[in-house]
């Protein structure tokens, strides 16, 4: 039976190669280069304080936070699980994995909640991106790992800009979606009582919004948790690291250290945040309020001893 | 007095082509023709008022008769598609941006009918929330905020989130709100809608109270008549997006434009409508010093009257009735004083006749007085049951539709 393919083939993986390598990575590694700076820049300073602090220490602010957002339960889960992680021995690659996370979710909101601000305002630029968005979301991370080698190179920051890729859309979709559900008339009056849009933006709209922002957020880190393996294919190091080489070297108690590593790191994370997001009025203050409130609660005790 | 709000020919409409869709209602087309022939939707077309300052100008209309678009023009938050609205004078239409958030920052605010307060925000961040935008400093626009809460009963909220207030105190927050930056003009759309009946004759009384003191331009809206006749100095009655009558609410109930403007008014209480003023006859009167009884008598048989109020210096002394004057006839020398009695009903010219129902009881004329105490009417209990007995609606031959036609055969009194 004959098909197209028999008489005309389009060569399309020639094009893609010429494309990437004859005209972008040439022209533009330069440009590429400069875009990874300030993301080492950022992920260095989150690995070297988190690498800096005391296990004990980092475990018990960690347990605090978890109790004033959610509940003493999760601070106990927390304060477990991270003696867990320390006991198996992979303390150093989770705080190396944490600070990775932190760094992409970081740009991610950077990048995202602009673009998600930016797609509810105008129709035509939420049509756009929609498109781009679903490709995000569906295309398998590997088909992008190459031309990202060839344009970054090999590394942890190539390992992030893979992750930030692959976790950007939910933020932005959600942020959009946040601001658009923000109901009319709340709008309506904003504006009858002489706000100019940006004062709608900040006085209404995004805080109205926060709490899908913040389930967007959420998303946005579950995701890249769960890229730090295929980032370790590019040269990040963390956890997924320790599951790719026991991987590779058929080390099944390695790889289950990392990905245990991995699973509690997720779910503290998760939980907190969702703590966030989802009461975000009877008990959670959001988090500049609750370390305020740790900062008034100390201060008296300290001043007795002195 | 002076017009703080002129509106001129305006009109809206939902649409790509504005002009054509005008230009097909203005050659006499029903609002659902030109919906079939463009598929555009007439909000408001070719209004015609002005509100002078310090009056409540209400505009009553079913939903869909475009009351709330043509409110929405006033302030911008809908672009009319043609004609021009003047506030103090400043076209408000061609206004830029600048000139126009100026305007809803410093003259005019707005109530709504689902309150629309900020859920995120505390009473007092809701009532401030103008001065905020307007860049007033915290601690004044806290005060101002607390001062417009007072106003409203509600200083002790402020902490409060709107979610915990029930309907009646959240729309005074929304009231407080709008007062808070001290406007000349207050838009209110349906403000007192989304209450129950009792909460709303409150807030109505609470209203006209506020009014009576702060004398802001209103311009409120309502789909209820009873509302607009208790707060409105002048009513316009809305239509399919025109008036079909403008006045105050005694030519609306005592004449009527056509049927539509009937059918709401017929089952109005006329006694909440109309004052002594309208039913108030010629101040006759005797004079104490003057007359005696014989004349009296003579003056009773000319006017056909049972009874005359009697002055003394230009003062109101009382009644004198034929039977009182029986009483002292016999006497001689009986002056005008023996026959008179003291206690003659009164009232002001703005009294409602609801509110003459106690006074007529003793079946004496009620003796109309103005703020000077000056006498310049009296009201006779049977005028007053002749007004409430008026029936203005026109019959209608049965089965026909009640105002089919109307609307366009009577000539919308212009505001």
């Amino acid at each position: 039976m004959w098909q197209p393919s028999d008489s005309f083939e389009i060569p399309l993986d020639a094009w893609v190669e010429a494309a990437i390598k004859g005209w972008l990575v040439p022209n533009f590694r330069e440009v590429f280069q400069a875009i990874q700076a300030p993301i080492s820049l950022v992920l260095e300073g989150f690995d070297n304080g988190l690498q800096a602090i005391p296990m004990p220490v980092f475990a018990i602010v960690l347990a605090l936070v978890a109790w004033r957002v959610a509940s003493r339960g999760l601070a106990i889960f927390t304060l477990v699980s991270l003696a867990v992680v320390d006991l198996i021995g992979v303390w150093s690659q989770t705080m190396t994995t944490l600070a990775m996370i932190l760094t992409a979710v970081l740009f991610c909101a950077l990048v995202g909640v602009p673009l998600g601000i930016a797609a509810a305002r105008r129709d035509g630029f939420e049509k756009g991106i929609r498109p781009v968005l679903d490709i995000m979301q569906t295309i398998p991370p590997f088909v992008y790992l190459v031309p990202i080698v060839m344009l970054f190179g090999v590394g942890m920051t190539p390992g992030i800009i893979a992750t930030i890729i692959f976790a950007l859309p939910p933020i932005i979709r959600l942020t959009n979606l946040g601001i658009r559900s923000v109901p009319a008339d709340l709008i309506e009056a904003a504006y009858a009582f002489g706000s100019s849009p940006r004062q709608v933006l900040w006085e209404v709209q995004l805080p109205l919004a926060l709490r899908t922002i913040m389930a967007g957020l959420n998303q946005t880190l579950m995701l890249a948790l769960s890229m730090t393996v295929i980032a370790a294919l590019i040269g990040a190091g963390g956890l997924g690291l320790t599951v790719y080489t026991g991987l590779g070297r058929l080390d099944v108690g390695a790889a289950t250290e990392g990905g245990l590593g991995i699973v509690l790191l997720a779910m503290i994370l998760d939980r907190i945040t969702q703590a966030l997001g989802s009461d975000a009025t009877p008990q959670s203050p959001g988090l500049l309020k609750t370390l305020k409130s740790f900062f008034r609660k100390r201060a008296p005790a300290a001043a007795s001893h002195g | 007095m002076t017009d703080k709000i002129v509106a001129e020919n305006l009109s809206k409409v939902f649409g790509d082509d504005p002009d054509e869709a005008l230009e097909l209602i203005r050659s006499g087309k029903t609002k659902d023709e030109v919906l079939a022939q463009t598929g555009q939707t007439i909000g408001v077309h070719s209004v015609d008022f002005s509100v002078a300052e310090g009056e409540v100008f209400v505009v009553m209309g079913l939903s869909g008769s475009g009351k709330s678009t043509l409110v929405r023009m006033l302030n911008r938050l809908i672009d009319a598609s043609d004609g021009a609205i003047y506030l103090d004078g400043e076209d408000v239409c061609t206004a830029n941006a600048a000139a126009l958030r100026r305007l809803r920052l410093e003259k005019i605010t707005m109530v709504f009918q689902h309150f629309a307060l900020f859920p995120h925000k505390t009473v007092l961040e809701n009532v401030e929330y103008g001065l905020k935008i307007a860049g007033v400093a915290p601690d004044e626009r806290r005060d101002r905020a607390r001062a417009a809460l007072d106003k409203v009963g509600l200083s002790a909220w402020g902490d409060s989130r709107p979610a915990a207030l029930s309907g009646g105190m959240q729309q005074r927050v929304g009231l407080a709100r709008g007062l808070a930056v001290d406007p000349e003009i207050l838009l209110m759309d349906e403000p007192f809608s989304a209450l129950d009946p009792l909460i709303r004759r409150d807030m109505q009384n609470e209203l006209l109270a506020l009014q009576r003191e702060l004398k802001k331009t209103i311009v409120f809206i309502t789909h209820d008549l009873d509302e607009a006749l208790t707060l409105g100095d002048r009513i316009a009655i809305m239509k399919e997006g025109r008036f079909v009558q403008v006045g105050t609410a005694e030519e609306i109930v005592g004449n009527p434009a056509d049927d539509y403007v009937a059918a709401f008014t017929q089952d109005i209480d006329r006694a909440r409508v109309f004052d002594a003023q309208s039913v108030m006859d010629v101040p006759e009167a005797l004079d104490l010093d003057h007359d005696d009884p014989s004349t009296a008598r003579r003056r009773l048989d000319d006017l056909r009257r049972d009874s005359l109020h009697v002055l003394a210096k230009g003062e109101l002394a009382g009644i004198v009735t034929r039977r009182s004057l029986a009483q002292v006839e016999g006497r001689r020398g009986a002056s005008l004083g023996d026959a008179l009695q003291h206690e003659a009903p009164t009232a002001r010219p703005d009294t409602r006749l609801s509110s003459l129902y106690g006074a007529c009881r003793s079946g004496l004329p009620v003796a109309i007085t103005d703020d000077s105490g000056e006498f310049i009417g009296v009201v006779t209990p049977e005028a007053v049951f002749d007004l409430l007995a008026q029936d203005n609606t026109t019959p209608r031959a049965p089965g026909t539709p009640a105002d089919e036609h109307s609307a366009d055969a009577a000539p919308a009194l212009s505001a």
